[in-house]
């Protein structure tokens, strides 16, 4: 294995040690930015390097894909995070001690997440993942407001209960292993247990997936496992928001993906698809239906959230390079765009002082700018062209007619819905008279326009090389 | 051999007697003592398996369990406990009569459940491996169904036991995992007692159905 690969993990993890014991926010905050943007070159340098497996560490087509969303999002968040954690800190909503630690927690999940994504051994996924979560239960809690701690409570026990069934599940999916390929490490490596799918122990790996299934669809955010995703994101902070949504249900995702790839590559286990088909579209219609009674911005987008992990979910389950190929495309514009709203949200909600729906209004008379960038966010997350969600939209439910024509209706409703309920609100955020509170915002626009550029160039052309590795990613999915 | 299989089982049910003795116990400090002891059986579980298996690392692993979850962290939590003056008795959401009976049914279900599915496994963790899914649920249904704040702590920290008996049952499961989950159950303590404490902080108890009237949105 390459050294540069060690680099997505060491500087986090460096960067972390180092930003506990320095004071003051505008240092930390700055050296949090330029180590997320050092781990975003270690990012890219994964294209450089030979795909290989050790075994601990995995580099193929599909976790490249992951990381460099990940990281890059990783460092926009960063600079987010810095002129948005300035102004809580002049508003007195956290102490400069707790900053600290924020920043320290930020670098630390960034690391946990990379672990994750990197790992071979299913054990070290497993650890990756819950380090990340545990990091990020505690960077809800950060105001220490009683709807903060309400929030991180349930996510702590929603997210610990669906670990322990994923580490169940890890421990079956040893089992499996283990009269094939014998004790100890090769039955944890996820290269070795997939190469040998065929003769795995099919009834373990039944129960183990199932296990798997519940823990990391926990994650990800799946109804009706869902419970913990809207409180955790409406009471973080915001940049936490941004990169719960935008990253860590992309790394439970990621996991629950490896697990499919192994069942799909036994003949005899049970067929993955069905099921993550109909999780999918559950999360996808409730989520739609629910947004309609959102009275709080941040909650809004998190059950926003929830449906395109539903739609995302829907296409790996349909399975196929073209079904793939359109997930993984909707996963990287979902990214994005998500974390670009909540970018704007958290300038917003600064700017009028709530979260509130209600007490948002007129918008384009008091802040234009934040206005054209919140409902520029809406539009493309609500799958308008030219944005490139609407393109990987698009692209998962032509797959759907062409294959599974009887089942097409069900998303095209749950988008439909979704569409109109995230216009219904926006409008009276954006127009309408202006009333009260509002206060001048110093934000710092590039995070939020270099995400949306991105969606906007990706909605009108893709470059044939980015299409060519998403498609080797996506044929290797399965 | 056929002793290593007795041991090993009847430690196992030991740890499971001492789930639905969890479940049924109503006053706070009982709950930390049953917890301690079934941390201490694991220890033994854990350490007989590192005897039979030929795994002396899981010495470390059995020695965590007995140090840390059969001693330390009770102590811990049995401060705090009186720190915060809640040696109470414990509000349960269900009554004890239909816990237990829920209880049997999980224990039924992993057992079918398990037994039908493992018949490849090794014949020693195919019965460990389905007490160990049992002591899982019983750890679920203990979080369920009672509102305490420490005694949902206790809950998921026994829903670990559980999770390591069945780890080293796993014959040959590297020890990168069973240092994992020790860590995690540190951290997991370290941010438990952060909460148990801010709640403290703000509502003055630490009883769970204090946070719920913020649920859902707020009008």
């Amino acid at each position: 294995m390459s050294p540069g690969v060690y680099a997505l993990i060491a500087i986090p993890f460096a960067a972390a040690a180092i930003l506990v014991v320095l004071p003051g926010y505008r240092l930390t905050a700055a050296l949090n930015v330029l180590a997320s943007f050092l781990t975003f070159l270690a990012g890219l340098n994964l294209l450089r390097i030979e795909p290989g497996a050790d075994p601990y560490l995995i580099v193929d087509d599909v976790n490249i894909v992951f990381i460099i969303l990940n990281t890059l999002v990783g460092f926009t968040a960063a600079w987010f995070s810095a002129s948005y954690i300035g102004h809580e800190i002049e508003t007195g909503r956290v102490t400069a001690l707790s900053v600290r630690f924020y920043h320290a927690m930020y670098q630390a999940m960034i690391g946990a997440m990379n672990v994750a994504l990197l790992s071979n051994n299913i054990g070290l996924l497993w650890v990756g993942l819950e380090l990340a979560t545990l990091i990020t239960v505690v960077m809800v809690g950060l105001y220490r407001t009683p709807e903060a701690i309400e929030a991180a409570w349930k996510y702590f026990i929603l997210g610990s209960v669906g670990i322990s069934l994923a580490f169940f599940g890890t421990i079956l999916a040893y089992l499996a292993g283990q009269a094939t390929l014998g004790d100890g490490l090769p039955a944890m490596s996820w290269t070795l247990l997939h190469a040998n799918a065929g003769k795995l122990d099919v009834a373990l790996l039944n129960l183990a997936f199932v296990f798997l299934l519940v823990g990391y669809g926990t994650k990800v955010g799946l109804a009706p496992l869902h419970a913990w995703l809207p409180d955790a994101h409406s009471e973080g902070p915001t940049p936490i928001s941004a990169v719960l949504s935008g990253l860590l249900l992309n790394v439970a995702l990621y996991a629950l993906l490896r697990f499919k790839m192994l069942i799909a590559a036994n003949p005899l286990a049970m067929r993955p698809g069905p099921i993550l088909i109909v999780m999918g579209l559950v999360s996808l219609i409730f989520a739609a239906f629910m947004l309609y009674q959102r009275r709080d911005i941040k909650r809004l987008f998190a059950y926003s959230s929830i449906e395109h992990m539903g739609l995302i979910t829907f296409a790996f389950g349909m399975g196929g390079p073209l079904a793939n190929f359109a997930g993984l495309l909707h996963m990287t514009m979902h990214s994005l765009t998500k974390s670009a709203i909540f970018f704007a949200v958290g300038h917003v909600a600064q700017a009028k002082g709530t979260q509130r729906i209600a007490d948002i209004n007129g918008l384009s008379i008091t802040h234009p700018a934040l206005a054209i960038g919140l409902g520029a966010g809406v539009l493309a997350i609500a799958g308008l062209p030219p944005f490139g969600i609407f393109m990987s939209e698009f692209l998962i439910l032509t797959t759907t007619f062409a294959r599974e024509p009887w089942l097409a209706p069900l998303p095209a409703f749950g988008l439909v819905l979704a569409f109109g309920a995230l216009l219904l609100r926006m409008q009276g955020m954006l127009f309408g008279a202006a009333g009260g509170a509002s206060h001048t915002v110093k934000a710092s626009p590039f995070p939020f326009a270099f995400h949306l550029v991105l969606v906007l160039i990706a909605g009108l052309y893709l470059p044939g090389s980015l299409v060519n590795w998403f498609e080797r990613a996506a044929e290797f999915l399965g | 051999m056929n002793s290593a299989y007795d041991v090993s089982h009847f430690l196992a049910g030991l740890m499971l007697v001492a789930s639905f003795a969890l479940l049924y116990q109503d006053r706070i400090l009982a709950v930390l003592r049953t917890f301690a002891v079934q941390a201490i059986i694991l220890a033994l579980a854990v350490a007989w398996e590192a005897w039979v298996q030929d795994r002396p690392h899981l010495f470390i692993t059995a020695g965590l369990a007995f140090g840390l979850k059969g001693f330390v962290i009770p102590m811990a939590l049995h401060r705090m406990i009186f720190r915060l003056g809640i040696h109470r008795e414990v509000e349960q959401v269900v009554g004890v009569g239909l816990t237990m009976l829920f209880g049997l049914g999980l224990v039924a279900l992993s057992l079918s459940l398990t037994l039908k599915a493992t018949t490849g496994a090794p014949s020693l963790a195919r019965e460990g491996l389905a007490i160990a899914l049992a002591i899982i649920l019983l750890g679920l249904l203990m979080m369920i169904t009672r509102r305490n704040a420490v005694t949902q702590i206790i809950g998921f920290m026994s829903i670990e036991n559980g999770l390591i008996l069945g780890a080293t049952g796993a014959r040959g499961m590297p020890l990168v995992v069973e240092i994992s989950v020790a860590f995690s159950v540190l951290i997991a303590l370290f941010v438990f007692a952060v909460f148990v404490f801010r709640i403290r902080e703000r509502f003055d108890t630490v009883d769970v159905a204090a946070l719920e009237s913020v649920r859902g949105d707020r009008q």
